[in-house]
């Protein structure tokens, strides 16, 4: 019998940068392949091909043994190809029940048979124990939700081999460990499943094999049995990298930005920060560590001036911030790694070069009065690419063009670049290598070395446990305790976390 | 590995906003849209390239043709600019009619109301109340896009209908010219009229330095930074410190004012007076310029020539050939049609972006 898919051969070249250099793969029925690589390793590329999305330069793929088409989507999906893409493919005005129907819509005559389309949904999502509410609107979702909708929508199909690309980036501890239940009993009835991941002890949980890919080319072939996480990390860098961050005591100073019994609404106007008192020193890192939704990401886009304050206040050196101004925040002195880069941090169609200045755009030496200085702009872009390891072919390149953790990583150059006294880091990790994630963390101590306040905020609990000095822990829109990470205790602080301790 | 090798010349090259895809769009739909119409032409029982030849023939066979489509391509220069700033700031001016209209009154009010100046000085005021009035009107649907969160659309289009009733009853009642039957202003003074040097029109040369000056801002300075960072995704411009409400209300106010000057360039250089069915559709074709000009400023001025040659043209074709000038309208609603198709799958491509005309501009 023939494999379910088999990549031979395969290269796509986009200017400047080679994504798939020569890349053989194959995935068997029942087989979960986890694809790991640095951003920019060229996995999206390669799984965009098999899924018929870009046509490759050269080489063949073949599923059930027959060939492809390449850059024939329809084909490939007819024959039993889902998959879930990085970058959700949703249509963010419509309904759950709409999006997941979209392109195929059970019909009765002309119009959509909407009781049919409620019950697949329903029958769907007991099916995989993966639950959605139909009549929700995609853009009042969390992320978590969207993907799980991604997911859905992918399953909806009968499918033989599920490509999912990077889905746990976004997902909460809980909804991930669902996600790899359902991963491994799809596996089990018999779905092939390639995966691509950058959280190590994902794919030594679920994986069977585990492919590499390093700068287009496939370095490597293992399994979770042969190896451990640090061997994985340094195949996917080609050195071996720390996971434990190395951080001296900290050295802390006086209080630099206070937040007063703050009260914050969510999206749906439900108070979701409940009366947060917090204060924050020169010189170290607290973290916040709570199970996502618990009112963290309200919590730092009230802190940053990009959500109303219901009550409360926040104090940088004493003096009240603005509520709802962002750029009078940052000009007081809070730089912000927003959680939300694709909205708020980057204009994607943007060169990684305007994208790099883009809160001093009008700020010397970037700007002389009215006139932009492109010079200066251009060699800021130059040494920062460099400086940050931002893997592009040019600095002139769009943002829109680089992968996930490149995109990250412009978006930590920026903030970090202007050193101001606090640095508010919302999720600075989602979705990065383990290469790129020791860069940004070394930067975040870094940046604590020089005297910044750091206010981490991560749905990564080991993050959080190997970076802070403090930990505060958010628990139903409170802070519930806060510990010295010195006395920090994984297990006390995860059931602080889920409400248990009080 | 690195990759992040640069080649030194990128540097100080100016960074590439401009991501104006493919020039090759326009041109096909232009040709397309000729061959559809040609079509057309020959099932009427006319010969296509007769037409063609004298529509073209006419337009830019000669130094007195090719004048008089300068001329005509004038106000359309300055309203495809007006659309294109517009899109550049993610909003879709429908109103550049309406801004037009006001400027094009405003201006033969001032041409003719003000005695005794010499052309350098009369000339120049008219343009600027012209373009001041122009402004005025948009600034409104940028006032309440900012303020009200009313879609621009609707505001342009419902203040077009507005100043269309505003410039009949004016031009009928206090501003129409005595003893006249018709519904029109005076002539304007002959020191408000704009000179044509060797058949070449001055207000020509105003338009195309004037798209110059708009690319040059938006490519290169902080003002216009704002607006293509408002146009291209209001969260991070936002974010970044950008007042979108205030970039929203300049954007609309530069879009009128250009537009405004559209109509008082036509005022002043063609039609020496107002009347209401002079300046019909100018507004309107300044869409289809600028999507003809994948809205870039420097874009859209062959598109204003082409069109402005059609426009020009095309009484001698119906001479003849004996086809019915309304072709260039068949012509222009082909190619609008033709040139929109590729964006309009863009912009659903790029869904993420959800304001309703921020994938326009790209
Ligand atoms: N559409 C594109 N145009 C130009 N370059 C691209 C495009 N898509 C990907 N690339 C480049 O190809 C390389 C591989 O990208 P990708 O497959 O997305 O990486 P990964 O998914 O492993 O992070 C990167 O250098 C990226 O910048
Ligand atoms: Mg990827």
């Amino acid at each position: 019998m023939s494999a379910l898919l088999e990549v031979s051969g395969v290269t796509k070249r986009y200017p400047g940068v080679l994504a798939n250099d020569n890349v053989s793969l194959t995935v068997n029925a029942g087989e979960v392949v986890a694809l790991l690589g640095e951003n920019g390793a060229g996995k999206s590329t390669l799984l965009k091909a098999v899924f018929g999305l870009i046509k490759p330069d050269s080489g063949e793929i073949k599923i059930g043994g027959s060939p492809i088409v390449f850059g024939d989507t329809a084909g490939v999906i007819s024959r039993g190809v889902g998959m879930v893409h990085q970058h959700f493919q949703l249509v963010p005005v419509m309904t759950v029940a709409e999006n997941l129907i979209l392109g195929d819509e059970p019909k009765r005559g002309i119009f959509i048979n909407k009781k049919a389309a409620y019950d697949e949904i329903i029958a769907l999502s007991k099916r995989y124990g993966l639950e959605v509410d139909p009549d929700a609107v995609i853009e009042d979702l969390p992320v978590g939700m969207q993907q799980r909708v991604e997911i859905l929508k992918a399953l909806r199909k009968d499918v033989k081999l599920l490509i999912l690309d990077e889905p746990t980036a976004v997902l909460t501890p809980q909804e991930i460990d669902e996600l790899l239940v359902v991963i491994r009993n799809l596996a089990n009835s018999g779905v092939g499943i390639v995966l691509i991941t950058h959280k190590l002890h994902e794919v030594m949980a679920v994986a069977d094999r585990v492919v590499v890919l390093r700068g287009g080319k496939l370095v490597g072939t293992t399994s979770p049995k042969e190896t451990d996480e640090a061997g994985l990390a340094q195949m996917m860098v080609g050195r071996s990298v720390v996971l434990q961050v190395n951080r001296t005591e900290a050295k802390r100073g006086g209080v630099v930005l206070e937040v007063k019994a703050l009260e914050v609404r969510d999206d749906r106007k439900i108070l979701s920060v409940k009366g947060v008192d917090l204060q924050l020193h020169k010189g170290e890192i607290l973290g916040v560590a709570g199970v996502e939704g618990n009112g963290q990401r309200e919590l730092v886009e009230a802190i940053c001036g990009m959500r109303h304050r219901e009550a409360g206040s926040v104090l940088i050196n004493g003096v009240a911030t603005k509520d709802m101004h962002p750029h009078a925040v940052h000009e007081a002195g809070i730089s912000h790694i927003p959680e939300d880069r694709e909205k708020h941090g980057l204009v994607s169609n943007y060169t990684i070069a305007d994208n790099l200045v883009l809160n001093q755009f009008d700020q010397a030496p970037f700007a002389k009065g009215w006139i932009r200085d492109l010079n200066e702009i251009a060699k800021n872009a130059i040494a920062t690419v460099e400086k940050f390891d931002i893997r592009t072919p040019s600095a002139f390149n769009t943002a829109g063009s680089l992968s996930g953790g490149n995109k990250q990583k412009v978006v930590v150059a920026r903030e970090l670049s202007e050193e101001l006294p606090v640095l508010v880091a919302a999720q600075p990790t989602r979705g990065v290598d383990v290469g790129s994630i020791e860069f940004i963390h070394n930067q975040l101590i870094s940046a604590r070395d020089k005297g910044a306040a750091v206010l981490l905020v991560s749905a990564e609990l080991d993050e959080i446990l190997s970076l802070s000095d403090r930990i505060a822990v958010m628990s139903d829109g409170k802070i519930v305790a806060i510990v010295d990470s010195k006395d920090a205790d994984r297990n006390y602080i995860g059931r602080l976390m889920a409400g248990l301790d009080k | 590995m690195s990759q992040t090798k640069v080649a030194p010349k990128e540097v100080g090259k100016p960074a590439k906003n401009f991501d104006v895809g493919s020039w090759l769009i326009p041109i096909i739909a232009v040709l397309v849209a000729m061959a559809l119409a040609a079509i057309l032409i020959k099932l009427q029982g006319s010969n296509p390239i007769t037409a063609y030849k004298s529509l073209f023939k006419t337009a830019f066979g000669s130094a007195a043709g090719i004048g008089a489509t300068l001329g005509k391509s004038t106000p359309l220069v300055l309203s495809g600019l007006a659309v294109a700033v517009g899109l550049r700031a993610g909003l879709f001016n429908i109103g550049a009619q309406g801004q037009l209209l006001s400027g094009a009154l405003a201006a033969a009010w001032a041409g003719v109301s003000f005695h005794g100046l010499p052309g350098y000085i009369h000339i120049p005021i008219a343009l600027i109340i012209g373009a001041f009035f122009g402004s005025i009107v948009a600034g409104i649907s940028g006032f309440l896009k900012a303020y009200r969160g009313v879609h621009e659309v609707i505001t342009t289009i419902m203040l077009n209908s507005i100043v269309m009733g505003i410039a009949d009853y004016l031009a009928s009642h206090p501003l129409r010219e005595p003893d006249q039957f018709l519904t029109r202003t005076s002539e304007i003074q002959a020191s408000a009229k704009m000179p044509v040097y060797a058949h070449l029109p001055l207000g020509f040369f105003i338009a195309v330095a004037l798209a110059a000056v708009i690319w040059w801002i938006l490519g290169r300075t902080t003002s216009g930074f704002r607006i293509e960072t408002v146009g291209r995704n209001r969260h991070a411009a936002w974010y970044a410190g950008i007042s979108v409400k205030r970039t929203v209300i300049s954007a609309m106010l530069i879009s009128g004012a250009i537009a405004g000057l559209g109509g008082a360039v036509e005022t002043l250089g063609i039609t020496y007076r107002y009347a209401p069915a002079f300046n019909l559709g100018l507004g309107f074709d300044g869409i289809t310029i600028a999507l003809l000009g994948r809205v870039h400023p420097l874009g859209i001025i062959p598109g204003a020539i082409l069109i402005g040659g059609m426009r020009a043209g095309a009484a001698n074709m119906q001479f003849d050939s004996g086809v019915a000038p309304e072709l260039v309208d068949l012509l222009m609603a082909l190619i609008l049609l033709l040139v929109t198709a590729p964006l309009i799958t863009r912009f659903f491509k790029n869904s993420s972006n959800k304001s309703m005309t921020s994938g326009w501009g790209n």
